[in-house]
């Protein structure tokens, strides 16, 4: 019996997860695909956004903002890369000049520090690459970039490394409250209780509602699509770049990621199929451009969809459910969500958690994680002395990133442990680069087949049916 | 292992070991390889088909039985060669900095560099091809390495993009293996893969080669369940209403080869635009003084035997250059003209003595037109071509009293007849 059960593995999830180990609490988390961070926290811009979007009095507003106070300490405790770079939302015109200064003063409303619009000539020095159109911008300078699936990955790793429970390929089919807890059932038949259950289900947040017989959460589906540039063209913009947002929405972004990587996206559409199309890859290509009209997009190396989870009360539903007692909600949580997540996780807990158990810190807990990345940022002395001691950190495997097989065995052995080829890629970034995993990607499955001792058929790209190989050649 | 070295050649293909042969035989025995696979031999270990080596021996030998007869010379001279070695970094100072499991990071110099790293596949992802992202899609050599060197099928029913070499070969290899290859797509008017390939590898099993076609939608969730492919215009547009659909749980890509050319970057060496490899002078050397380049990084060979014969210019070039030292280049430039993508070399350095061969490649299929080199106004050579196509390289013999007399850039252009 666990005292919270946690369904969802995405960053709202996994937040949440680690907030609730610094408790003594037994705690776990269901996630229906084979790896954490499959849904919306594996494909979205990846921003760390300052917080002048969102209406004040909203719950988006709120957390937005203190999130983006508390996410670079955050991520730097759990070893994610996350980079301050400052965003610029440009204006094309001097109508959209009027929103910026609209949006100026609600960001001031909601808390955030230091706005300032700022001309032609200070935006072409910030960002030498923005089109000549550009009128002015505000300058948002505490906004930043951090990868979603980076921090989800690590979140739920370090939760786990602090004693949280972690159930794969569990997809909630029934919950039923009995006398005093919980009993959780999948779809295949295995069963979890525990006292509370916490619904951080993403897309899947209204269909876990309803298992438990709560009818209240109407969740919508709104596809985006974006296209990743090389690392060689990583220069074409530091800061983080937003057209004037309009009634439709914040519109396409041009940004630097975390790895140097160039981000454009996303677009916007009602749909949840994670497929891109035609039309929608040409109309980020043309906004893009006219944001960077040099944006170089020959150096194309993919192009992905990611589905966000919006409410129909268009702000986040952070709360109890009021059909079910023990029940609690964190539904509809779009976009600012990869921001918000850190305070969301501590409000969730401390409030909604604490209202029904005695929270006690757990004098063990451990908030510390060694980053994914580790091996990259040693010293030649260090790395050699590494490799002296596992040679496995001396044998490049992916070449394009520079991953060596001590790496990949690391984060199939490290929690959450990799079990296919895409889990390795989001821990290690093996087939990321520019040949996306040509090279590799045999090397990485032999590699997990000989950790995980499985028949090499048996290894997949993203767990069930993905198999790499239908069979042996005769 | 050694610090310094007079001659390092990153990369043990078929370019790498041609060069460093070819560069002890001239003289220079200190010679070291840096492989980063278990052997050497680079992708030829993967192509277990026929048909390599027919200009060079006069036979017809696989993949690796071509490798084999350039190792046994290496082997022969005891040339230094060490494997499961990635280069991480070249400086313009000829440093390497390596790394692997038993040395771990470390650093080599040399006095003269080869760069011989070969090339990677353009993937899907460059592509921008919509749909979405599951299992069962492959550029076709990762699906080669899969069939010959790991011994797993990885998919029964393909489409394959694209129709170079690897594409055809591979069309064959998993019909052979027992897979239904549907169709073979083609976006430009011709395949870029050689004739020879096309007969022996789709026209003898039947697979239905789709010219002007793409492929425009990738379906699946977690493993490909078909594909839509769709005719184009002539400015490679899917033209809608073409729309052909097949079932399958596999594509493969075969759409161009790109010299990896990271570390010759990292090594300010200036690369051409068009060939995607270090700009050369005829003797395979590059603007930085010392490094020298051959073989698919520097740019994309037709058959492996040229890849050898310019292996052996660079090797030959960087013996000569340990031994003698560095001279100033007198370079003449070389010009792609009308209806040429790429001419190597792009320089002519006179005072290299020797007459020069001029590897090009053309911009799209013409026949009865005519090859001009010009200097100054004046035709040096004139030749007539029933037909030329870009998958096709070309070549052209330029004498050195030619070169001599030469004062402005040299240009290669084709007529085309009306």
């Amino acid at each position: 019996m666990f005292d919270v059960i946690v369904i969802g593995g995405g960053v709202v999830g996994g937040t949440i997860l680690r907030e609730l180990t610094k408790y003594c609490l037994s705690v776990c988390l269901l996630e229906k695909e084979g790896d954490v961070s499959m849904g919306q926290s594996k494909a979205n811009s990846g921003i760390v956004h300052a917080g002048f979007d969102a209406q004040e009095g909203t719950l988006k507003a709120k957390f937005n903002v203190l999130g983006n106070q508390m996410m670079f300490g955050y991520a730097k405790e759990l070893g994610v890369k996350c980079i301050q770079n400052g965003s610029l939302v440009v204006a094309f015109s001097e109508e959209e000049k009027e929103t910026l200064t609209a949006l100026k003063a609600r960001g001031e409303r909601n808390g955030v520090k230091n706005l300032r619009i700022v001309d032609r000539e200070e935006l072409k020095r910030l960002e030498p690459n923005v089109s000549d159109k550009a009128v002015c911008a505000l300058y948002a300078p505490t906004g930043g970039i951090v990868c979603p699936y980076e921090l989800t990955i690590a979140a739920i790793g370090n939760a786990m490394d602090n004693g949280a429970g972690l159930f794969t390929d569990f997809e909630v089919e029934k919950i039923v409250r009995e006398k005093d807890c919980f009993r959780v059932t999948s779809r295949d038949g295995k069963e979890v209780k525990g006292k509370l259950v916490i619904n951080c289900a993403g897309l899947g947040t209204e269909r876990v509602a309803r298992a438990a017989g709560d009818h209240s959460i109407h969740i919508g589906a709104r596809k985006g699509e974006y296209i990743l540039l090389d690392r060689e063209s990583g220069d074409l913009v530091s800061h983080t770049l937003f057209f004037t947002p309009t009634k439709l929405g914040k519109g396409i972004l041009v940004s630097q990621t975390v790895d140097q990587n160039i981000i454009l996206g996303p677009t916007a559409e009602e749909n949840e199929l994670t497929e891109t199309s035609a039309i929608g890859l040409a109309a980020v290509e043309s906004k893009a451009k006219e944001m960077c009209p040099s944006v170089p997009l020959y150096n194309a190396i993919t192009s992905f969809a990611g589905v966000r989870a919006y409410s129909d009360r268009h702000d986040f539903v952070i709360e109890e459910s009021k059909e079910v007692v023990g029940l609690i909600h964190c539904a509809g949580i779009e976009s600012p969500g990869l921001t918000s997540a850190p305070a969301i996780a501590e409000y969730v807990v401390k409030e909604l958690v604490g209202a029904h158990i005695a929270l006690e810190k757990n004098p063990s807990f451990n908030g510390h994680r060694e980053s994914d990345y580790f091996f990259k940022e040693l010293s030649t002395e260090e790395k050699n002395e590494y490799i002296k001691n596992n040679p496995a950190y001396g044998k490049i495997v992916c070449r394009c990133e520079q991953v060596t097989e001590g790496e990949i065995v690391r984060a199939i052995k490290t929690n959450p442990p990799a079990r296919d080829v895409d889990a390795v890629k989001r821990r290690t970034r093996s087939g990321m680069g520019r040949c996306q995993g040509g090279f590799c990607q045999p090397h990485v499955a032999e590699i997990l087949a000989r950790e995980l001792n499985i028949p090499f058929e048996e290894v997949t790209k993203c767990g069930k049916g993905s198999n790499l190989v239908t069979e042996e050649c005769k | 292992m050694k610090k310094n070295y007079d001659i390092v050649v990153i990369g043990g293909g078929p370019a790498g070991l041609a060069a460093a042969v070819a560069a002890y035989d001239s003289g220079v025995k200190d010679v070291l390889i840096l492989e980063r696979e278990e052997k050497t031999g680079g992708i030829l270990n993967q192509c277990i088909h026929n048909g390599f080596g027919l200009t060079r021996f006069k036979e017809s030998l696989s993949g690796p039985e071509y490798a084999a007869r350039f190792i046994e010379e290496v082997e022969k001279r005891k040339i230094e060669v060490v494997t499961q070695t990635t280069v991480l970094s070249l400086s313009k100072e000829k440093e390497i900095t390596a790394i692997n499991a038993k040395d771990g990071v470390f650093t080599v110099s040399a006095k003269a560099v080869i760069l011989a790293m070969g090339c990677r596949e353009r993937s899907r992802g460059a592509l921008n091809i919509a749909g979405s992202r599951p299992a069962g899609i492959y550029s076709a050599g990762t699906a080669q390495k899969y069939v010959n060197i790991k011994g797993y099928l990885p998919g029964k029913n393909v489409v394959i993009l694209g129709s170079g070499d690897i594409g055809l070969i591979m069309a064959r290899r998993m019909t052979l293996e027992g897979a239904k290859v549907h169709a073979v797509c083609e976006i430009m008017p011709y395949s870029s893969g050689l004739k020879r390939n096309i007969a022996q590898c789709l026209d003898d099993f039947g697979i239905p080669l789709y010219l002007n076609h793409t492929i425009t939608k990738i379906e699946g969730k977690e493993r490909v369940t078909g594909v839509v492919v769709s005719r184009v215009d002539e400015n490679k547009k899917p033209i809608v209403g073409t729309e052909i659909h097949f079932d399958c749980d596999t594509v493969l890509f075969s759409v161009g080869l790109i010299p990896e050319n990271e570390l010759t970057k990292g090594a300010d060496v200036p690369l051409s635009p068009k060939t995607k490899g270090a700009a050369v002078y005829q003797n395979r050397e590059t603007e930085v003084s010392g490094i020298f380049a051959c073989g698919n990084v520097l740019q994309v060979h037709d058959l492996v035997d040229f890849v050898s014969e310019e292996a052996e210019l660079a090797g030959l070039s960087a013996a000569r250059y340990v031994k003698e030292g560095t001279k100033p280049h007198c370079g003449i430039e070389v010009v792609n003209g009308k209806n040429i993508n790429y001419v190597l070399p792009q320089k002519i350095d006179q005072n290299i003595e020797g007459d020069v061969k001029l590897f090009f490649r053309v911009s799209n299929t013409f026949k009865n037109c005519t090859v001009k080199v010009e200097c100054g106004g004046k035709t040096i050579i004139e030749r007539k071509k029933r037909i030329v196509a870009p998958g096709e390289m070309e070549t052209l013999v330029l004498k050195y009293e030619e070169i001599k007399k030469a004062q402005s850039p040299i240009t290669v252009s084709l007529e085309v007849g009306e």
